[in-house]
């Protein structure tokens, strides 16, 4: 159980993929624009990581070692098709909003990265643990950066007003606002870790 | 389909919404390569290539195999699985005849495989261009043509980005913000001032 714990932990801080490996940026930039949509994009991919994760585990042994890639990006894709299509059926306004960058959930190279480092070669239970812990922090991250872009770009949160009387940089609701603020926090997360060692 | 038409799109691919600084697909492969302009421009190359073809292929098999059959549901798998396999085809093909223009882009042939930008063309590519499952008129030539321009827009951004990267080198800069940091910044003072295109209409 401690080890279950351990392997979820390590997705949210130690090992986050968007701050600490850099992994699949291409969305997060994408979508952060509103904290909703944020949202969306997290539980998606936290869906397509637990799911693949765990189905890759459990054919691991069967798929030989030479195709083993295109083995896992079927998986992967048709875990991305039920995604999307779970979308376009109960939220479909979310769905419209995330646009193509739901189904290039494909080719985010946190998912191939987690099936290739860790599914293919671990058990069921870790692959899940792995899966859920890098979904919560990939959506973790997501949200931090979608919350400084809404209220910064827009003034509000969730749509609600924050703070009145704040006239919102526009510029940081608009593609360059995602690039300065990943910039920013990637540098402050370096600082930190150079302070530590 | 007229001249007009062709040059919204090239505008529109190229300048207001490039597919690195507005879109963000391929950014991986943007921030990664871009330190010196020799491998960017090679890089560019191949995507550009491949984003070419793979325009031309992934339209023929939305257009006679997953709309006929009624499978367009099955779009995101068989788009990215005939990705993979033209650009494995491409790399074996380049190898064996053309040794010399695999050492200048064959290594980065299979990177483009999980580049988003090609996946992300093929889907925008059937979404802009067919409604409600028909073609309109001219699509298979217009998603050719938006495929090269994306290609184009990949290729400015990255020579771009590339030679201001090698000034950078030069600068005396905090340890902390040394490589990504920085590069993501440039980028967002470069997509700033490619908002600046987005009056262009036609």
């Amino acid at each position: 159980m401690i080890k279950l714990s351990a392997e979820f932990l390590k997705g949210i801080i130690k090992q986050n993929p968007i701050f600490v490996l850099a992994l699949g940026l291409c969305p997060v930039l994408a979508v952060s624009t509103s904290v909703s949509n944020a949202l969306g994009m997290g539980a998606a991919a936290t869906f397509v990581l637990v799911g693949s994760n765990g189905i890759i585990s459990l054919i691991k042994n069967v798929v030989p070692d030479k195709i083993r890639i295109p083995c896992f990006i079927i998986v992967i894709a048709t875990f991305v098709t039920i995604a999307e299509l779970v979308m376009k059926a109960y939220s479909p306004a979310l769905n419209r909003a995330l646009g193509i960058y739901v189904p290039l959930i494909v080719v985010n190279c946190i998912v191939l990265g987690r099936a290739e480092a860790f599914a293919s070669r671990r058990p069921l239970l870790d692959s899940l643990a792995d899966g859920l812990g890098m979904g919560a922090g990939f959506t973790l991250g997501l949200m931090l950066i979608s919350s400084i872009r809404e209220i910064s770009g827009s003034g509000k949160l969730l749509g609600y007003a924050l703070l009145p009387g704040f006239q919102p940089a526009l510029m940081m609701a608009l593609p360059p606002g995602a690039l300065l603020v990943i910039g920013v926090m990637l540098g402050f997360f370096n600082l930190l870790k150079g302070r530590k060692e | 389909m007229n001249i007009g038409q062709f040059l919204a799109i090239f505008i529109s691919s190229v300048f207001v919404s490039n597919v690195i600084l507005s879109r963000f697909l391929g950014l991986c492969s943007f921030i990664a390569i871009s330190k010196e302009t020799r491998p960017a421009l090679a890089m560019s190359s191949a995507v550009l290539f491949v984003i070419t073809m793979s325009s031309a292929i992934t339209w023929v098999i939305y257009r006679y195999l997953l709309i006929p059959f009624d499978l367009a549901y099955l779009r995101t798998i068989s788009f990215i699985l005939v990705i993979a396999a033209f650009v494995q085809l491409v790399e074996m093909i380049i190898r064996k005849f053309m040794p010399a223009l695999y050492r200048v882009f064959g290594i980065y042939l299979p990177l483009i495989t999980v580049n988003c930008a090609v996946l992300g063309v093929a889907v925008l590519n059937a979404d802009m261009f067919f409604s409600k499952g028909r073609p309109l008129p001219g699509s298979f030539l217009f998603s050719i043509f938006q495929g090269a321009c994306v290609g184009v827009g990949y290729t400015l951004a990255m020579l771009l980005m590339s030679a201001i990267r090698e000034r950078l080198e030069y600068s005396r800069v905090p340890e902390a913000v040394r490589e990504f940091p920085l590069a993501f910044v440039t980028a967002s003072l470069m997509s700033l001032s490619f908002m600046g295109f987005n009056g262009f209409k036609f």
